[in-house]
């Protein structure tokens, strides 16, 4: 009976391909929508999630914008913050614009990085070639400096650039080493968007020194275990605080853990109002198809008359109307989960993020154009089912 | 004759139209017995296909009883008059009521499927009936592939596939020509030769002949005609 009825179905959907095809396009539209979109969204989560895990796992990071009696912190200041249990290291982060020179090739307004060896101790891979910055650069202000491809390729033309000279604001500095172009710069950087652009690291005091500034004012925090990261954030505000007097708003403290928890949760917030705004289409294509069911009910009468005078209990009626309303919306389901996943290959590629294949989203996209298949078949197949074959046959 | 496999006892049936009741049946007293060949007689508009559709169990009359084969009509379920039409009565009607969209031979299994019979079976049943009715050559032929006369067959085969009690053909020869109509009564007969119980309805005196017996309706009243009325 199960077969027949769905045999009978495809008969009469293939009937009216023209009309089947218009019915079906709000649901192939709706489920196009929400497919792509979950999984355009959930690849970029994806992406997201895993840079800030890459950066910024087991790391805070401070600005300080100091009070005017005391602009930044201090070597001292530093110190006592790497004294802090749980924490493995303090890094700051200074910027500067210089000029750079090379055998006469000028390039202007770079922007030079001053950082300490515990930033390198934390990226081990972040050298290709070279060697990293070290305590004894720090100590005696070495004019050495760490450059990046882009930096090479200008001002070296092909030569292998470690242990030359190159000139950062009229003084010559000695290139210890390269940067590795495949692991991701720091989160400032990754925001910045300049990650192709030129890249200098210099030893930060060198860079305190060059610029004549006295004080740091961007700093990153290493903790050893991350259990413990709250406890760190409360002593790093008791230091701060106590540098600078207490006043408000001068400073702040990033923690990078927590905000990957608030991105991840307003993606999917953003998820779930999109495939809201999404679900509006697959409720017009419901509506679509039960409209199509009621002309189907109305224009097959007398079959339905026909079918019950030869013995069809209403159940049967209902089911064969049922299965017509899901398999369509099925259809529309099915072409709607393939233009979707390729919609959203093609975005994935295209933004350069990971495709993968959402289950949630074909379940989705599935389950949904069942549901409305159902919810809105119901009513024109009780119709059909109630229909009294007297008046159903006499309509001929 | 026979054993009464029909009885039917002050059949009335009153369509509420606004507020005055139309009465189409006013009292039908029947009794059909097994293997008769029954036709009834009776112009336009006196309430023929009422009682079809009552006898039929498509419709419920206002009030009287109706007794099919020992069960009372009146004190089935939806369900049980489902397979009642399944199971007891083949139907035939005027404009042949085929599913376009079907083959000869699927229109003949419709009554098949909803009795639940499994498919290789249906089919040979099937077949045996379009054979029955000289359409061996027409199986897989669409509705509109067929003349009147050849749909009407098929009608009848569908009528017979399920081996029913009783025959109900309403005008059967309505829609076809002198000819055809001739043909199809022929075969008609012959059923009935081979035992099967026809009720047949017609205005046509000429069609009605081929009965057995023939009762009048007029005006919502029945009542036994002679085959020398016809
Ligand atoms: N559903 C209904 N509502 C109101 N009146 C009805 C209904 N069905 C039938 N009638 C009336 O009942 C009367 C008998 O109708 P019926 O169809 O039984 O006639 P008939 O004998 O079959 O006529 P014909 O030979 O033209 O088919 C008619 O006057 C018709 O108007
Ligand atoms: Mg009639």
């Amino acid at each position: 009976m199960l077969k027949e009825s769905i045999k009978m179905s495809w008969k009469n959907i293939i009937n009216n391909k023209m009309r089947s095809f218009l019915t079906v396009l709000g649901i192939v539209i709706g489920v196009t929508a929400i497919i792509s979109l979950i999984t355009i969204v959930q690849g970029l989560q994806n992406e997201v999630t895993s840079r800030f895990a890459d950066l910024g796992a087991g790391k805070i990071a401070v600005q300080a914008f100091g009070t005017p009696l005391k602009q930044g912190l201090s070597d001292n200041n530093i110190k006592s913050l790497s004294e802090i249990e749980n924490v493995s290291g303090v890094s700051p982060n200074l910027t500067l614009v210089s000029s750079v020179v090379k055998n006469g090739k000028v390039l202007e307004d770079i922007k030079i990085e001053g950082r300490n060896e515990v930033f390198f101790r934390n990226s081990p891979d972040f050298i290709a070639r070279g060697r990293p910055l070290n305590i004894l650069d720090m100590e005696s202000k070495n004019k050495v400096c760490i450059i990046n491809q882009a930096v090479a390729k200008e001002l070296f033309l092909g030569e292998d650039p470690v242990d030359k000279t190159l000139q950062i604001g009229g003084t010559t500095y000695l290139v210890a080493g390269i940067i590795d172009e495949e692991v991701t710069s720091d989160v400032i950087t990754l925001f910045a968007g300049n990650q192709s652009d030129y890249r200098i690291i210099i030893p930060y005091t060198t860079a305190m020194g060059m610029a004549g500034i006295g004080s740091i004012n961007v700093l990153e925090i290493y903790i050893s275990d991350t259990s413990y990261t709250d406890e760190v954030i409360e002593q790093v505000e008791l230091i701060l605080n106590q540098t600078f007097n207490f006043k408000d708003n001068s400073f702040e403290i990033i923690n990078l853990d927590s905000i990957v928890d608030t991105m991840n949760t307003m993606n999917d917030m953003m998820t779930a109002v999109l495939a809201g705004i999404a679900s509006i289409a697959l409720l017009v294509g419901g509506i679509g198809i039960m409209n199509m069911m009621l002309v189907s009910v109305s224009e097959r009468t007398t079959e339905i008359g026909l079918r019950k005078a030869l013995g069809a209990e209403p159940k049967n009626i209902q089911l064969q109307f049922l299965i017509e309303s899901i398999f369509l919306s099925l259809l529309g389901g099915f072409f709607g989960l393939i233009l979707g996943l390729l919609i959203s290959y093609l975005a994935c590629m295209g933004i350069g993020i990971d495709f993968r294949l959402s289950y949630l989203a074909i379940f989705l996209g599935v389950g949904f154009s069942a549901g409305v298949g159902i919810i809105f078949g119901w009513a024109p197949a009780r119709k059909a089912s109630m229909l009294n074959p007297i008046d159903a046959l006499r309509s001929v | 004759m026979g054993k009464e496999i029909l009885l039917m006892q002050d059949i009335v049936k009153t369509y509420n139209m606004g507020d005055e009741d139309q009465v189409v049946l006013k009292g039908i007293n029947l009794s059909v017995d097994e293997g008769e060949f029954l036709s009834v007689l009776g112009p336009s508009g006196s309430g023929k296909s009422t009682l079809m559709n009552i006898i039929g169990c498509l419709d419920m009359p206002t009030s009287g009883t109706y007794i099919l084969r020992g069960r009372n009509i009146s004190e089935q379920d939806q369900k049980q008059l489902a397979r009642i039409r399944n199971k007891e009565i083949g139907f035939i009607f005027q404009s042949f009521q085929l599913l376009p969209r079907l083959t000869a031979l699927e229109n003949v299994e419709l009554p098949l499927i909803y009795s639940k019979i499994p498919p290789s079976e249906r089919r040979k049943r099937a077949m045996e009936m379009l054979e029955k009715v000289g359409l061996a050559d027409r199986m897989y032929h669409r509705p509109n592939q067929l003349s009147g006369g050849q749909q009407q067959r098929v009608a009848i085969a569908r009528a017979l596939s399920n081996n029913p009690t009783l025959l109900l053909a309403d005008e059967p020869t309505g829609a076809l020509d002198q000819k055809t109509g001739k043909q199809v009564m022929e075969l008609f007969r012959e059923l009935n030769n081979e035992g099967h119980t026809i009720i047949m309805i017609t205005h046509d005196s000429n069609i009605a002949s081929y009965g057995n017996r023939i009762v009048r309706i007029l005006d919502g009243n029945l009542r036994e005609g002679d085959l020398k009325d016809a």
